[in-house]
């Protein structure tokens, strides 16, 4: 179970494919750029997208040949993609028009191809799924957080619901904005993360050196308690 | 008339970085020296150009009568690896010099949007570039490659702007976490800024 854990840790938070290893940063900015909505639907694309071509390349991995891997995965990831496509086009065609030539493109996001070389040739189906699951999570938990910043910002809106004030910025709803609210969050979650690791640092040494002071003590007191007696 | 309403919009009015967002991934990574970033605007260019060529007569005369449009994600991205990988090879054989200095990022291409992007504008698929449509009237291969060849040119000038500030940066005390991409970000928004100026144009 710790090993599922640390999995979907490094997904979300450690390896956040959009914050620590800026990938897949051309849907990023279109999307963050346009609405709330439209990052939020696209994240979740690219989830049901990785966590699928995750298990499927994980479950080919002793079949596909060491040497045609690369273009194996893009036929699975554009299969993937179709199918997704078509099933927006049929059910949820506004979202579908929002995402627009960006849902196409998802084939050639770095993050899908690089969690199959990275990861899922390497582990089994349940991981690579769990695998898939976390990174696309992390993907959409950004591009919703930069999304809203985005909206609030550039169109005085909430996923569409109208805030009381209308003080509106346009630059936040253009391609400039997208770029510097992706590049502040950047700083600003490599700042936190760089914080939270030298306090959990601290902390283990401390835990450590208290450790090692209990062990130097123990025979000693041991002896103490011995003499008392 | 219609000759410079494309190559204005291709290049100012709806360039691919910095209006539609294609091909950020080159354009944060291989923009530190002007040098690398004319390499690869010239083999971004020349590949999107060779793409177009290809592609557009494979959807209108074998896709569309075979009615398998909505395959074109796999074959597109399929042609355009397999025109990179001869790319690639031909440059080596003939020209040792120039695969030198623009081969090595041929092969980044494959997984460049801009490449992808643009064929895909040119196949009726989706957004049929309405500014093409609009000046030609109807879309043919010559305006489809004309606008390829000038986006292209729009590409390779926002990188070498890039490459110019990133030179300047790299001598710049900043501070620690804004260092690498946070701070490209940024610069690059001054840059997107600059060219929503050019949004104003009218032609004709």
């Amino acid at each position: 179970m710790n090993k599922y854990k640390k999995i979907t840790l490094d997904g979300i938070i450690f390896n956040n494919p959009t914050f620590m290893l800026v990938l897949g940063t051309c849907p990023t900015l279109a999307m963050i750029k346009s609405s709330a909505m439209s990052a939020v639907g696209m994240g979740l694309c690219v989830v049901v997208v990785l966590t699928l071509s995750n298990m499927i390349i994980s479950a080919l991995r002793k079949i596909i040949p060491n040497e045609v891997r690369i273009p194996c995965y893009i036929v699975i990831i554009a299969t993937l993609v179709t199918l997704v496509q078509m099933v927006l086009e049929k059910f949820v065609p506004d979202l579908y028009d929002s995402l627009g030539t960006f849902l196409a493109l998802i084939v050639v996001n770095c993050i899908v191809l690089g969690r199959a070389e990275a990861f899922a040739n390497k582990h089994t189906v349940l991981e690579s799924a769990v695998d898939g699951l976390a990174n696309g999570l992390g993907f959409t938990l950004a591009l919703g957080f930069m999304g809203i910043i985005c909206e609030l910002l550039g169109s005085a809106s909430l996923f569409g619901v109208k805030m009381p004030w209308t003080f509106k910025i346009k630059i936040f709803s253009t391609p400039a904005g997208a770029f510097i609210v992706y590049g502040l969050c950047i700083a600003i979650f490599t700042y936190i993360m760089d914080k939270f690791m030298l306090s959990r640092r601290i902390k283990e040494n401390v835990i450590a050196r208290e450790k090692l002071l209990d062990k130097i003590n123990a025979p000693e007191s041991a002896n103490a308690g011995e003499a008392n007696v | 008339m219609n000759l410079v309403f494309i190559i204005l919009s291709a290049v100012l009015t709806s360039n691919f970085i910095t209006v539609k967002t294609y091909g950020i991934c080159p354009f944060l990574g291989v923009s530190k020296n002007t040098k690398s970033a004319i390499g690869m605007g010239v083999a971004v260019t020349i590949v999107m150009a060779l793409a177009t060529l290809v592609t557009y007569p494979i959807y209108k005369f074998i896709m569309t009568p075979l009615d398998i449009n909505f395959l074109w994600i796999i074959f597109f991205i399929f042609i355009i690896a397999a025109l990179v990988q001869m790319l690639e090879v031909i440059i080596k054989k003939v020209s040792p010099s120039l695969y030198n200095t623009m081969g090595v990022y041929l092969p980044l291409i494959t997984t460049n949007c801009a490449v992808l992007g643009v064929t895909q504008l040119f196949n009726g698929v989706e957004l049929l570039g309405d500014i093409v449509k609009g000046a030609t009237g109807a879309l043919n291969l010559g305006w489809a490659l004309l606008y390829a060849i000038f986006a292209g040119v729009g590409f390779t000038l926002v990188m070498v702007i890039m490459s110019g500030m990133q030179e300047k940066l790299a001598n710049v005390k900043v501070a620690k976490h804004l260092k690498g991409f946070p701070i490209a970000m940024v610069t690059a928004a001054f840059i997107c800024m600059a060219f929503t100026i050019f949004a104003q144009i009218k032609v004709g």
